[in-house]
């Protein structure tokens, strides 16, 4: 009898679990459908008038803000990640890997406040008085670059995580099947390891892009917070997790804006997680192979 | 033919004992009509038509991938855990039939006591391992638990080992020693038959010997089927045997019998490889 | 042509070693700024006091009101994600053991459940909100924070329940233990050190979050006392202190930085730490 009450509960608690991204998004569809009446979906998408006092939602200009800042911050950080993967799987020293998995445990833990802190104190600066004169160009600082480069080393620690997972499920015959052919030992790795990790490596950059897309504190601290469409990594941006949390407190003074906020957060949630099962399911097909 | 000389000078001569099995006096207390198993298109196990006597040694022997394991695991119904097995036929236990009964399966797991390939004590302390299956038949009374703790512990002949360690984890006894701690602790659910699946093949020489002699002292007081693929160990401890090949059984009786004079040739190579 | 590969791969092996020193060199440049900027900030006052005087006056007080509601928060919410979430991951394990394929179909959409970011779930908090009536508070954020860290309780914990041998699943129904016994009673102690590591992995995310407790759990400088007051937040008392023209606020902000980050600092080593020490004693 008492396992039947414990049973259920497991079940339940499981169940609910998994309808939850269900229940947010039908949530956040109610909250939002207002909007729906006075702008349909391709607008709202497309258009880039921002003007919430007189009830023009485009959200264009955020969405665009948002994967410029992740292509950013790809830039940075895939190349490390994939180096930084190579070199831990392949050259490091035992010593080496053990110092660095609490490194990266301390650096995915540490909260998006803190980054955004360092951001301020350091990246901010440094974009606006060091790079941008290296390029003649006036800046605070407070720019889509220095957004990049605080996410960048924000989404390295998950990124890094899986490819040393998919780098070490590569057996390590192959390897040595290789090498046992005349290659050295970079072709070898070259050849054999990245190449039988490729669906890995990209479904890796694919949840790092995606986590980026979502990070909301620490951007928003350093990326200016200015509505526009530019592709100057100086100038200022407005990602969408920032509209979000920046515009919170006028939620309801302003009509329609709460609906605004919830189908971005809609918005987000759809992208993200479309993002997430497509390349999730990749990887489910590398690791089980 | 023997001829037996009794006390008041009568003789009578003894008949060969059959190929199949023929209880003597106790009906057999496992009775298997018809077990098939399936998975997917592999036909495991082929229309087995098996019955084991009480308190004895049977052992199933054969080559692996035969199906023996699987034969063994249909016989306390952990086959459920495979979805991809479809099973099929009658196993009688005591008269239950536990392929189609409506009775409570751990119920019916606890009639037997499973020795695996690889010890498996359970993640808590020695003590406490032999106490989780006293506890499952409902013994409450601290007294009464650790008194049957002791005595479980002295039937496989740990107890002067671990008696002075009885609240550390069971990770510290060796590994001839965790099987004997396994056995203690199926021995506690009170199972009329054990089951045994190659119970010394990652133990050293020494704990299979004492694994062994537990056996041939257990068989007065429990019926044991061991599955084993060690030919030597087969005849030391079986009083029947059933050799099985893919899926099949070929040859079935009492293990002297068998072993002087297999029937069948594939038999025959067995042992000649064995040997 | 040989001269040519090992130059190749000198160079690779340079850049390669040079990404990974440069992460070593990163962390700890960041932990530096933050404790050298936080070290003179951090007083006694700091950690017992709350704030006096507000954003824009004073200067006096300390943190103690974020100290408080992030512990509070914190802790409400990982236990509400245990409640939910232990249970559930030992089902996975446990009782669909037979059905391999709906295990692997759940921790897929588990997967992408955690990469959700917490800003959705604090406009979901704040939808919730509305919905019955309540304010920004210490109960609006608990709730919000559990959403959040229950996946993460979930995932960590079943994919160490998932490397549990099934011969001692076996060994445990052979006995006539029921499924939910051999659950509770001896995978969750198998599995123990998944379960210590997931609860860590969870209060760390809970208190250092930022923008699910945004909307939810408001902002204020006096100590919550009961669940339908608002609550401050570390993170949010960094956010909202930073840019503060007065020094002496911008202090309490760098303050509360340093503790969160020790705090972090003290759940990622214990945790992984943890999982080390009882996976040897459980190593089959």
């Amino acid at each position: 009898m008492f396992d039947r009450i414990t049973e259920t509960w497991m079940v339940t608690a499981l169940v609910t679990i998994l309808l939850l991204p269900l229940i947010i998004g039908i949530a956040l569809y109610l909250k939002a459908m207002p909007l729906f009446e006075i702008q349909n979906l391709p607008h709202l998408i497309g258009s880039s008038e921002w003007l919430p006092t007189d009830g023009k939602f485009g959200f264009w200009p955020f969405i665009n803000s948002s994967m410029y800042v992740t292509v950013l911050s790809f830039i940075f950080s895939a190349p490390v990640c994939l180096l930084a993967g190579i070199y831990l799987t392949q050259f490091a020293s035992k010593n080496l890997v053990r110092i660095m998995h609490p490194v990266m445990d301390i650096l995915a833990g540490l909260p998006s406040v803190i980054y955004g802190m360092w951001g301020i104190l350091i990246i901010v600066p440094f974009v606006g008085n060091v790079l941008a004169p290296f390029f003649n160009i006036n800046s605070s600082g407070y720019t889509m670059l220095a957004g990049g480069i605080v996410l960048a080393v924000m989404c390295i620690p998950y990124m890094l995580n899986m490819l040393v997972e998919i780098f070490n499920t590569v057996p390590i015959g192959l390897k040595e099947a290789s090498l046992s052919m005349g290659a050295t030992f970079w072709q070898a790795v070259k050849h054999v390891v990245i190449r039988k990790s490729y669906p890995g490596i990209i479904s890796a950059y694919g949840l790092g892009l995606a986590k980026a897309f979502g990070e909301t504190l620490a951007v928003m601290m350093v990326v200016g917070n200015r509505v526009q469409i530019t592709h100057n990594p100086f100038k200022a941006g407005y990602p969408l997790p920032a509209l979000i949390a920046n515009n919170y407190g006028e939620m309801l003074s302003i009509p329609m804006y709460d609906s605004a906020l919830m189908f971005a957060a809609l918005l987000l949630l759809v992208i993200i997680l479309i993002i997430n099962l497509v390349f999730r399911y990749f990887i489910y097909k590398t690791k089980t192979r | 033919m023997k001829i037996m000389h009794l006390q008041n000078n009568e003789t009578m001569t003894e008949q060969a004992p059959d190929i199949t099995l023929k209880p003597k006096v106790t009906p057999p207390i496992i009775k298997i009509n018809n077990l098939n198993v399936h998975a997917g298109q592999h036909h495991i196990l082929k229309n087995i038509n098996l019955e084991i006597t009480k308190n004895k040694i049977t052992v199933l022997l054969g080559p692996s991938g035969c199906g023996k394991t699987t034969l063994l695991k249909c016989l306390n119904k952990l086959t459920d855990l495979y979805t991809e097995l479809r099973v099929s036929g009658k196993i009688f236990i005591e008269e239950d039939d536990i392929l189609n009964t409506q009775k409570n399966v751990p119920v019916i797991r606890q009639k037997m006591g499973l020795l695996s390939q690889l010890p498996y004590p359970l993640p808590i302390s020695i003590f406490k391992n032999v106490a989780y299956g006293i506890k499952l038949k409902g013994v409450r009374d601290k007294k009464l638990i650790e008194y049957n703790v002791e005595k479980y512990l002295r039937e496989v002949g740990l107890w002067n080992e671990v008696k002075d360690r009885l609240h550390n984890s069971p990770t510290s006894l060796s590994i001839g020693q965790q099987q004997r701690l396994c056995l203690a602790r199926g021995l506690a659910v009170k199972p009329r038959i054990i089951l045994a699946d190659e119970p010394t093949s990652s133990l050293d020489p020494i704990s299979s010997k004492i694994i062994e002699n537990l056996f041939r002292k257990l068989k007065k007081n429990y019926t044991i089927i061991l599955v084993t693929h060690i030919l030597r160990q087969a005849v030391r401890l079986a009083d029947n045997v059933v050799f099985m090949y893919y899926g099949e059984i070929i040859e079935q009786g009492h293990s002297k019998d068998l072993f002087k004079n297999p029937k069948t040739e594939k038999l025959r190579e067995y042992m000649l490889e064995g040997n | 042509m040989n001269r040519r590969k090992i130059i190749e791969e000198n160079i690779f092996k340079f850049l390669s070693g040079f990404a990974t020193y440069s992460l070593i060199a990163i962390l700890a440049f960041i932990i530096i700024i933050i404790f050298v900027k936080g070290f003179n900030s951090l007083s006694i006052d700091m950690v017992i006091k709350t704030p006096k005087g507000g954003y824009y006056y004073g200067g006096e007080g300390g943190v103690l009101n974020a100290i408080i509601g992030s512990l509070d928060i914190a802790f409400g919410a990982t236990f509400i994600a245990i409640l939910i979430g232990m249970p559930a991951a030992l089902y996975i394990n446990v009782h669909l053991i037979r059905y391999k394929r709906i295990q692997n179909t759940i921790r897929y959409l588990l997967d992408a459940l955690w990469g959700i970011p917490s800003i959705v779930y604090g406009a979901f908090g704040f939808t919730l909100m509305l919905f019955f009536g309540m304010n920004a508070s210490l109960i609006a954020g608990i709730i919000t924070i559990a959403l959040l860290i229950t996946p993460i309780v979930v995932r960590t914990f079943d994919e160490v329940l998932s490397t549990i041998p099934m011969g001692l699943y076996e060994a445990t129904l052979a006995l006539g233990s029921t499924k939910t016994e051999t659950a509770f009673k001896i995978m969750f102690k198998q599995g123990f050190s998944g379960f210590i590591t997931a609860v860590l992995l969870a209060f760390g995310r809970g208190i250092g979050d930022a923008a699910s407790v945004l909307f939810t759990a408001g902002y204020t400088d006096l100590i919550p006392l009961y669940l339908d007051e608002p609550a401050a937040t570390l993170p949010l008392a960094i956010f909202f202190q930073l840019g503060s023209p007065i020094p002496e606020v911008r202090e309490r902000a760098f303050a509360a930085a340093v503790i969160l980050t020790i705090i972090i600092l003290i759940i990622s080593l214990t945790a992984r730490y943890f999982s080390k020490i009882y996976s040897k004693s459980n190593l089959k």
